[in-house]
């Protein structure tokens, strides 16, 4: 089964680190297929920051994502810029604290969205002390709240990503997201 | 041991080169090539190699046919704008016969253009960018993978024929992540020191398919003199004699050309009962076989074929594809070049199509998809 | 005529040309420093000039306009046991090349780059180039150049270089001394010759014969230190015209081909890799 996943906030919030390690978990240590890729040019820095990840147990031919299955936003700019392109009845995950829920309540409605909230960047600061783990946190809900990647797979993706010496903080931040309820 | 990454095509394309032998890599920095230089500053110098930054896109290419002659497998990486600056080089690096690796990750063009988006632009460049005559080769990745297979393929390639050989990438395979295997060992091609005393060795006399198979490294005592002029078979210029050009410029093509099926690599899929055959190569093989599971899905019989090296053309195996198929549809990121040489080869036999596309994104498989329903008139 | 290639002779160079003069004194430079010819190995662009390593019994690169100094640094970066050797003009090395000329400078790569300074594009035929001094005649000025001359040795020195001399090819003792001293500086050496091209130079600017070129040098070099002291004393006036002869600097300072060979070193504990392209098998 091919699922599209893209995940969208402002440069500086880790998105393109999240893909890279969905992705990884996937193809690394899931042993499936993943392709990432992420948007480039001016809008990386500060302004809107998106990567795409496409899993499949088959081959994956067309490497870019059309109409994701899955849509994480953490910032309501980029909530607002993609959400039109999620597949009706897909999953929408978002950072509540980021968002104003009023916008996006027609449209979820109409489309038969499933919309889950996760509490990520709140939980980085107040319950790591770190706010840059955000994304380390929106993977642990990622990964509960869709089951596209496992939960050991993306552990072992972690270890392998981030910096020697910030492992600990980091698998913290993602057992929290993947113990919260969305 | 073998590894797994799940990285770049350009970070996959570093790692290739090191694995194939590069120790030398001079080059410019230049969007979307730029992680190639930047993963081979960290790995070349762990693997007693070298990197150099050097002044511009000229000065690059000139380092690398310098190391090329000091010994070491060189290469160079760059897009569009630099490519353009590198030809006059590269016609310097086919007339002294000089192995090397160019590594082109194409982007929206002309000039400028899109420095962050894919395109294929730059296939005739690729082909007629220097001046004169010359025959290049040119091999196209589609995946990661692919991008570190071809890059060691690159470096056999232009140690076997003595050329500079040019991977023709895309922005698309150079920025996406997918997993890639990295086996333990490739198979590498070394350069072979001449077994002549230096008074009896004729650097440039082929020796076997056109080739002059031995070059020996400076400092070896063998005197080499390297020039850019017409040239006799000892290295020495000869640049007023028609006889003198006319014997190098058409060895150096007849290298290549004659040995065209030892060079040229395509794949083909669901063509045997195929009435329409698309033909590819690049990030566009990706959106051409998600169009052909959609048409196969739907019981038309289409296939394709992926060119992995546009130059030297593979013609023997597209007289067969238009043998077998009543149309054939090129795809490629441009307004219609490779589709030139489709026509060439394949207009009596079969009817050519094209679908273009530029601005920077992959054909989606239902344009695809529906040029194919267009010709079958569904 | 033991370092030259017999099988290329007679050369192209015309009756009269300084090229011969400072082969001579390169050829003479490199003994005294005790230099075998095994050793070295040349580069050169394109220009009179650039023929010369087409002569010697070496291993040579005869390249592309203006990009010697860079195909010589990936020569020597690639086999630092090298002594590479570039031979220019100033047209390839000021014109067409000055980016490179500048950034090898920088650099300080271990090169020795001999530029004949004729001041005119001799190959083509006679134009005017970047050392041409202001109002000499050549084919694309006919009415006299008016642009402002480079004072090359004093670009290389800014832009870096660690040994920088000028001599004319009436000097031929201080420039194989010059060129000794080059040759023996690790670091990137500037021998600037400024040389005379009787054919074209000479006939469009009233100096016809080689001897009247030579003659007008022999009136107008002056030493460096005696051209620093008119400075000192505001007699600048005095240097119109002249050709200030001398080193220009001589001072060492990290190169880089030892840097990048230390950085190997230091990254992967093993010597720089070196003629590797002939392995069959590598350590990854």
């Amino acid at each position: 089964m091919r699922k599209e996943i893209r995940i969208a906030g402002f440069g500086g919030q880790g998105v393109i680190l999240a893909g890279i390690i969905i992705g990884k978990a996937a193809s690394l240590f899931d042993g499936i297929n993943a392709v990432q890729t992420q948007s480039y040019g001016p809008e990386a820095r500060g302004g809107a920051s998106r990567t795409e990840i496409v899993i499949s147990d088959e081959e994956i031919q067309y490497p870019k994502v059309q109409n994701p299955d899955i849509l994480v936003a953490m910032s309501h700019e980029a909530l607002m810029k993609y959400m039109g392109d999620l597949k009706d009845e897909g999953i929408l995950i978002i950072d509540p604290d980021m968002i104003d829920e009023t916008e996006i309540a027609d449209f979820v409605k109409q489309h038969k969205i499933k919309l889950f909230r996760a509490k990520a960047t709140q939980t980085a600061q107040n319950d790591i002390g770190l706010r840059i783990v955000a994304n380390i946190v929106m993977i642990g809900a990622i990964t509960n709240i869709t089951k596209v990647v496992s939960y050991d797979a993306v552990k072992e993706a972690i270890l392998d990503s981030v910096p020697p010496g910030t492992e600990d903080k980091n698998i913290k931040a993602f057992e929290a997201g993947y113990a919260m309820d969305g | 041991m073998t590894k797994e990454l799940f990285v770049q095509g350009n970070e996959a394309c570093a790692h290739g080169a090191i694995k194939a032998g590069c120790r030398f890599f001079g080059g410019y920095p230049i969007t979307p090539s730029t992680e190639i230089a930047e993963d081979l500053a960290i790995l070349l110098p762990k693997h007693g190699g070298s990197f150099v930054q050097m002044e511009d896109e000229i000065s690059a290419i000139g380092a690398v046919i310098g190391a090329s002659w000091s010994g070491m497998k060189a290469m160079t990486s760059t897009s569009g704008p630099g490519f353009s600056l590198m030809q006059e080089n590269i016609g310097y690096a086919q007339i002294t016969e000089t192995p090397l690796v160019i590594v082109d990750v194409q982007r929206g063009s002309p000039s400028t253009g899109q420095p962050t988006m894919a395109a294929q632009g730059d296939m005739m460049q690729m082909r007629w960018g220097s001046h004169g005559d010359y025959e290049p080769i040119a091999i196209s990745p589609s995946s990661v993978q692919e991008f570190f297979d071809f890059t060691v393929e690159a470096f056999n390639l232009s140690e076997k024929y003595r050329v500079p050989v040019i991977i023709a990438a895309d922005e698309i395979i150079g920025h996406m992540r997918e997993k890639i295997i990295i086996p333990h060992e490739v198979e590498i091609t070394p350069r072979k020191m001449p077994k002549e005393t230096p008074e009896d060795f004729l650097p440039f006399k082929p020796t076997k398919n056109h080739i002059p198979e031995y070059i020996p490294a400076f400092g070896e005592g063998y005197n080499v003199h390297v020039t850019g002029l017409t040239h006799d078979e000892r290295g020495y210029p000869d640049a007023s004699s028609p006889k003198a050009h006319s014997k190098l410029v058409t060895r150096l093509c007849d290298k290549i050309l004659k040995n065209r099926e030892k060079i040229v690599a395509t794949e083909t899929k669901f063509c045997d009962d195929a009435d329409i055959i698309i033909a590819s190569y690049g990030a566009p093989i990706r959106s051409v076989s998600a169009a052909v599971s959609l048409a196969r899905d739907e019981g038309l019989k289409v296939g394709y074929i992926k060119i992995n090296t546009p130059w030297p053309f593979p013609e023997k195996q597209l007289e067969e594809i238009a043998e077998i198929a009543n149309d054939i549809v090129v795809v490629e990121m441009n307004l219609g070049q490779m589709v030139h040489e489709v026509e060439r080869i394949a207009k009596d036999n079969a009817k050519v199509h094209f679908i273009p596309k530029i601005g920077g994104n992959l054909h989606k498989p239902e344009e695809i998809l529906s040029k194919i329903k267009e010709i079958k008139k569904i | 005529m033991k370092y030259l290639r017999k099988d290329r002779l007679p050369n192209i160079f015309c009756p009269g040309c300084g090229n011969g003069t400072i082969l001579n004194s390169f050829f003479r430079g490199m003994e005294s420093e005790g230099i075998d010819l095994k050793e070295i190995a040349m580069v050169s662009g394109i220009g009179c000039s650039s023929r010369i390593p087409g002569y010697v019994k070496c291993d040579s690169l005869h390249t592309t306009h203006g990009r010697a100094i860079s195909f010589a640094t990936g020569l020597k970066v690639g086999n630092p046991d090298l002594n590479v050797v570039v031979f220019t003009g100033d047209g390839d090395a000021a014109s067409i090349g000055g980016n490179h000329l500048i950034h090898a400078a920088r650099r300080n790569i271990n090169l020795t780059v001999i530029c004949i300074n004729n001041t005119i594009y001799g190959m083509t035929g006679g134009q005017i180039s970047p050392t041409s001094p202001e109002g000499s005649i050549g084919t694309t000025a006919p009415y006299g150049t008016r642009d402002k001359p480079f004072n090359l040795s004093e670009l290389v020195v800014a832009a870096g270089a660690s040994y920088v001399a000028r001599w004319t090819t009436i000097q031929p003792l201080q420039l194989s001394n010059s060129i000794k001293k080059a040759l023996n500086n690790p670091g990137f050496s500037f021998v600037e010759v400024v040389s005379q091209c009787p054919t074209y130079f000479g006939r469009k600017n009233k100096l016809r014969t080689p001897v009247d070129m030579v003659k007008s040098f022999k009136e107008n070099a002056i030493n460096k230190r005696k051209a620093d002291k008119l400075i000192a004393d505001g007699k600048e006036d005095e240097l119109i015209g002249k050709i200030i002869v001398g080193e220009f600097i001589n001072k060492k300072r990290a190169e880089f081909s030892d840097n990048v060979c230390n950085l190997s070193k230091q990254q992967c504990g093993e010597e720089h890799a070196t003629k590797s392209a002939y392995l069959s098998k590598l350590e990854y």
